[in-house]
């Protein structure tokens, strides 16, 4: 259990034993979080006597009226700006003095909280806040630690998350207030909206559970001889139902090499990604040739669609996390945009490079790289 | 005053949240624009004045949101704009502001979290177009 200081920055006495009152027995939880955080309350009158107890205590949270008797809560917005003190400040006041909300959200303020506010209204901003700072605070130990996990992955993960909540939610509560009308069938296409949308969260998730399952290094311990005709054929066995409402035909050609020594799952990745993107975002009555094989030094797989393609902008940021390809023709088609980022990160553990040759309305290939010495046993 | 003399710009690349809002605002009485894309709001701009304009953030690229707002901004000073994101809260204090020079001239009027509710929606509008 970690505890988070909260300074209360207001003239109103009654304000303050209220903010104590609300989050003396409250907790924050956070998927992402080892621990809950829970609060305490620490209280100044003035922005004069707000300086003194940052000096002291060091709060992690302020929450801090702006009219206040001496100097003003933008005013202490700025010494805490200006010491670069680690601080989250959101602002008690209401959404009416536009101009002070534009000078504190520029000074830092993270947050607004409107006068007179719920217990649920502080507790749910307090939430965000809290969450805000952990995520804030681990970036920063990762930072410090080196470790490549990045805020920015993060912060678009869960935006990736929410969308999909919204969306249904609104579905949701359309029904329930009958918004469209009294009948089932007025909510056809908001139901369907709604399992396109949950569809495309469970890939989101499988996609994340894999993004975790590679911790991106090689497991030694795992490395074994692997059928890659078998792992084609898994392949498409897996992404047959969808092939088949499309009508996609596959033909496989697995030339030579056809046995490799690595570790199953990464090449299940590599080839379910692969295979399963060249269904896809293939047309109607589609073909998609999956090709393994192999020269002097490098072993390649190869997938090729007859799809909608890619112009060279698009396919620049192929392989960067979340970038999906947003237009007409992938409207509809379900992904997470965390696939082939993961399937590059995979391909260079075997120090191999994974290149894209596409044309808009033709097609594209996918050619994994890799060099043959990274899939040799070396003790046979 | 009726709220259908007004028009309300919304853009996002949430097909069901378009749908979504631009129904509430259109059942609230509002006249809606909605569009798909931060491309597609740019042409509506050069086309029409909305009286007020709802900006996702994040549509073709991280920042079209932004954009959009100087865009609008610089040719419609006095129209307002919200910016609707959902990664404000987690992303912080930057919204991706990174440089004095950024802040200088992305000026939104008002920041709300997506997820909000649609009443919340049509009183922040109310209060930004002073009705």
């Amino acid at each position: 259990m970690a505890q988070l200081k909260v300074l209360v920055v207001d003239d109103e006495s009654g304000i303050r034993s209220g903010v104590a009152r609300i989050l003396g027995n409250f907790h924050v939880t956070y998927p992402f979080m080892d621990e809950d955080y829970t609060f305490s309350i620490h209280e100044a009158a003035t922005g004069e006597e707000a300086i003194e107890i940052i000096d002291r205590d060091m709060p992690d949270i302020m929450l801090l009226d702006n009219k206040l008797p001496g100097i003003q809560g933008v005013e202490v917005l700025e010494y805490v700006k200006k010491k670069n003190l680690d601080i989250v400040v959101a602002m008690i006041t209401s959404y009416a003095s536009i101009d002070v909300a534009v000078r504190a959200h520029n000074d830092g303020a993270i947050d607004f909280i409107p006068k007179p506010f719920t217990p649920q209204e502080l507790k749910t901003s307090i939430e965000q806040i809290a969450k805000q700072l952990y995520l804030r605070r681990i970036t920063n130990t990762l930072k410090v630690e080196g470790r490549k996990v990045r805020f920015q992955f993060l912060s678009v993960l869960s935006h990736e998350l929410k969308a999909p909540l919204n969306a249904i939610e609104g579905y949701l509560r359309m029904m329930q207030e009958r918004q469209l009308g009294n009948s089932l069938d007025d909510y056809a296409s908001a139901v369907e909206r709604s399992l396109q949308r949950i569809e495309s969260m469970r890939h989101l998730i499988m996609d994340l559970l894999d993004f975790t399952k590679v911790s991106f290094e090689r497991h030694l311990e795992n490395m074994q001889e692997i059928s890659l005709n078998d792992l084609v054929s898994m392949a498409i066995v897996t992404v047959s139902p969808y092939a088949i409402h499309k009508d996609i035909s596959f033909k496989t050609d697995i030339r030579h090499c056809g046995k490799i020594w690595a570790d199953p799952n990464d090449f299940e990745i590599i080839l379910n990604n692969l295979i399963s993107n060249a269904v896809k975002y293939n047309r109607t009555g589609g073909t998609v040739t999956v090709t393994v094989d192999c020269n002097e030094d490098d072993f390649t797989i190869s997938v090729a669609d007859t799809g909608i393609g890619m112009n060279p902008d698009e396919r620049e940021m192929l392989f960067e996390e979340f970038s999906r390809i947003k237009n007409e023709k992938t409207r509809n088609i379900s992904g997470s945009g965390l696939g082939l980022s993961i399937v590059k990160k995979v391909v260079e553990l075997y120090h191999g490079v994974i290149e894209v040759k596409s044309e808009p309305e033709r097609g594209s290939v996918f050619t994994v790289m890799i060099p043959k010495m990274q899939v040799t046993n070396i003790q046979s | 005053m009726v709220k259908n003399s007004f028009t309300v710009l919304i853009a996002d690349d949430d097909p069901d949240y378009l749908f979504q809002v631009a129904f509430y605002l259109r059942k609230a009485g509002y006249e809606v624009v909605a569009v798909e894309s931060q491309a597609e709001a740019e042409q509506v701009i050069l086309k029409m004045k909305p009286d007020i304009a709802v900006f996702d953030l994040m549509m073709e690229s991280d920042d079209s949101g932004f954009i959009l707002c100087y865009k609008l901004k610089r040719k419609y000073p006095e129209v307002p704009v919200i910016l609707a994101t959902a990664v404000a809260r987690e992303t912080g204090v930057s919204f991706g502001l990174s440089s004095e020079q950024e802040r200088e001239w992305i000026r939104a009027d008002l920041y709300l979290e997506k997820g909000v509710r649609p009443e919340q929606l049509d009183q922040e509008i109310r209060k930004l177009l002073k009705l």
